[in-house]
């Protein structure tokens, strides 16, 4: 018989290489593409020969990749922030209010998390044929706008929640109108919420892909589409070198929304108490 | 419940977005029974030929597939997202918790694009691990990944991964562990108090991983049309095929409503057969 203590820690240990090994799984492409990036080879190969930092001047060089790179900042800003003062204002209702056909409506605009980019991207895709748009930006945004809504409203809402409002009765009762409280107390105190709902958007919207394959046009491809015809088409190391500066960027983002934000509060996953 | 009518009005963008949305997919809905007239991109007469087309044998075959891979990716996707789940709760370490959350969270925000063609440099006849198996002189054919069920699972697993992980460490930390404690005093070894306790209060987790993985690899694209090539088709790239590559747009909205119309058949088995366990939190 083993000694229990023993035991336990035969476990733990069989438990941290289990971890050890999934989280290798989930760092194993961003690594392998690494080192793709910075072989000097066109032909993938490992290990490699040599290294060049030459496929990151081919990739920043390209002109479909800056196209996209620019039409993705266009369709992301518009988007994003569309998204968070719709969102922010109707989470607002939804928590504070009893007004008719809240729930249809809120329902209807969390529905885009489970129904299929594909679909949402057809769907808008034929309703600007049927409306005589032609496949401009407004066309992009309004797509984006819905599929990352649903994100900004949890964000916000979850802030709500959070939320003393104390502070609120505290203002009124001190005799500020309810404007004013709603500028001066309300809006501040929920601030965190919004830039983390807003930086939420942002990146996904940066990054959606399907839903834009359908919506767009040569003249508004965004970046993930532009990638996705290069893949299609070419084999070299560009983007692989792309896909690098993309997962540092990316990366970078989540490590400051984590340390300014704390993105386990965003997303629900703290220890409660 | 505080009185603020001045702000009525802010229900009206939202509204506004909620139509919008609805038209777009009442088109889809309209479109799919449409007539497709070849040649045109405008739709002709109403119709109820295109459902009728869905029972064909090659329509059929990709349904049954595209279910088939939602499924063993949800499945592949909840064992190896658990342990990560658990750790992600259970480290105390602040930084080591920070860096798990980073690895774990980044990939979700990357983009199908960019992770898929990260696993093709992974998978590919000349990639890294077919350069290693044969570096170690384990092989001298490439093994075949590309084009197979497999390497599109292993990569949907990958994209479906962190959203489990998510939602799985949402129900785990919401355990009270005195629960765990009293297991133990009582004398249960830790096997048994992660069997009898800790697996059972993080069923709603569990149920709401498996969903969101199953919705969201049927929404994948790119993951199967890039590692499938052609050889393992989803709905999804029948959809686009139809749609840009012969603009039968009627039909690829049939299929896209056929596609709505299984997920939540799906999800509702899913969520009944999940009933029962949900009862085990009330306790």
């Amino acid at each position: 018989m083993i000694p229990r203590s023993t035991y336990q820690r035969m476990l733990g240990l069989a438990g941290k290489v289990a971890v050890i090994l999934i989280l290798g799984f989930l760092i194993l492409p961003a690594a392998v593409v690494t080192i793709a990036a910075f072989n000097d080879k066109a032909i993938l190969s490992f290990p490699p020969q040599a290294w060049s930092w030459r496929w990151f001047g081919r990739a920043l060089a390209y002109q479909d990749f800056r196209d996209g790179f620019r039409n993705g900042l266009i369709v992301t800003a518009w988007s994003s922030t569309i998204a968070l003062a719709v969102g922010a204002m109707f989470a607002f209702v939804i928590d504070r209010y009893r007004l008719p056909f809240k729930k249809a409506i809120e329902g209807i605009l969390v529905s885009p998390l489970v129904i299929p980019h594909f679909t949402v991207g057809l769907g808008f895709l034929i309703l600007a044929a049927q409306i005589g748009l032609s496949r401009g930006f407004a066309v992009v945004v309004a797509c984006h706008v819905i599929l990352v809504l649903p994100f900004v409203l949890r964000s916000v809402y979850v802030s709500l929640k959070n939320l003393d409002e104390s502070y609120e009765l505290a203002a009124a009762s001190l005799g500020a109108t309810p404007l004013r409280v709603l500028l001066t107390v309300t809006l501040p105190l929920l601030l965190p919420g919004l830039v983390s709902g807003w930086l939420f958007a942002a990146i996904l919207s940066f990054n959606e892909f399907t839903a834009s394959l359908f919506v767009t046009s040569q003249r508004t491809q965004t970046l993930p589409v532009a990638m996705y015809n290069y893949v299609r088409e070419f084999a070299d190391p560009s983007m692989a070198a792309l896909s690098v500066m993309y997962i540092v960027g990316t990366a970078a983002l989540i490590a400051f929304a984590n340390a300014f934000l704390g993105l386990g509060k965003v997303l629900n996953i703290e220890q409660s108490h | 419940m505080n009185q603020q009518p001045f702000l009525r009005p802010f229900t009206a963008p939202a509204a506004l977005c909620a139509f919008a949305f609805v038209a777009a997919m009442a088109a889809v809905l309209q479109y799919s029974l449409r007539a497709y007239v070849p040649g045109s991109l405008d739709p002709g007469g109403f119709t109820l030929a295109n459902f009728a087309d869905l029972l064909k044998p090659l329509y059929a075959r990709v349904f049954l597939d595209t279910v088939w891979i939602c499924a063993l990716t949800a499945a592949a996707t909840l064992v190896v997202g658990y342990p990560l789940a658990y750790a992600l709760v259970r480290v105390e370490n602040a930084v080591a918790k920070s860096a798990l959350l980073v690895i774990v969270v980044t990939p979700l925000f990357l983009g199908e694009v960019v992770r898929t063609y990260s696993w093709i440099i992974v998978l590919g006849n000349n990639g890294f691990i077919n350069s290693v198996l044969r570096g170690l002189g384990l092989i001298d054919q490439p093994v075949q990944f590309m084009f197979t069920t497999f390497g599109v699972v292993v990569a949907l697993v990958h994209v479906t991964l962190p959203v489990m992980v998510i939602m799985l460490a949402a129900g785990l930390s919401h355990i009270d562990r005195d629960y765990l404690r009293a297991a133990e005093s009582l004398g249960a070894g830790p096997i048994r108090v992660f069997l009898t306790v800790t697996l059972p209060l993080s069923m709603p987790g569990v149920i709401a991983g498996v969903t969101t993985a199953f919705a969201w690899t049927f929404s994948a694209f790119a993951t199967p049309q890039l590692i499938g090539g052609g050889r393992v088709n989803m709905i999804s790239n029948l959809v686009y095929q139809l749609g840009f590559a012969s603009f039968n747009f009627p039909f690829a909205a049939t299929l896209c409503v056929a596609g709505l119309a299984l997920t939540i058949a799906v999800l509702f088995l899913l969520r009944l057969a999940a009933k029962p366990l949900e009862n085990i939190e009330s306790h």
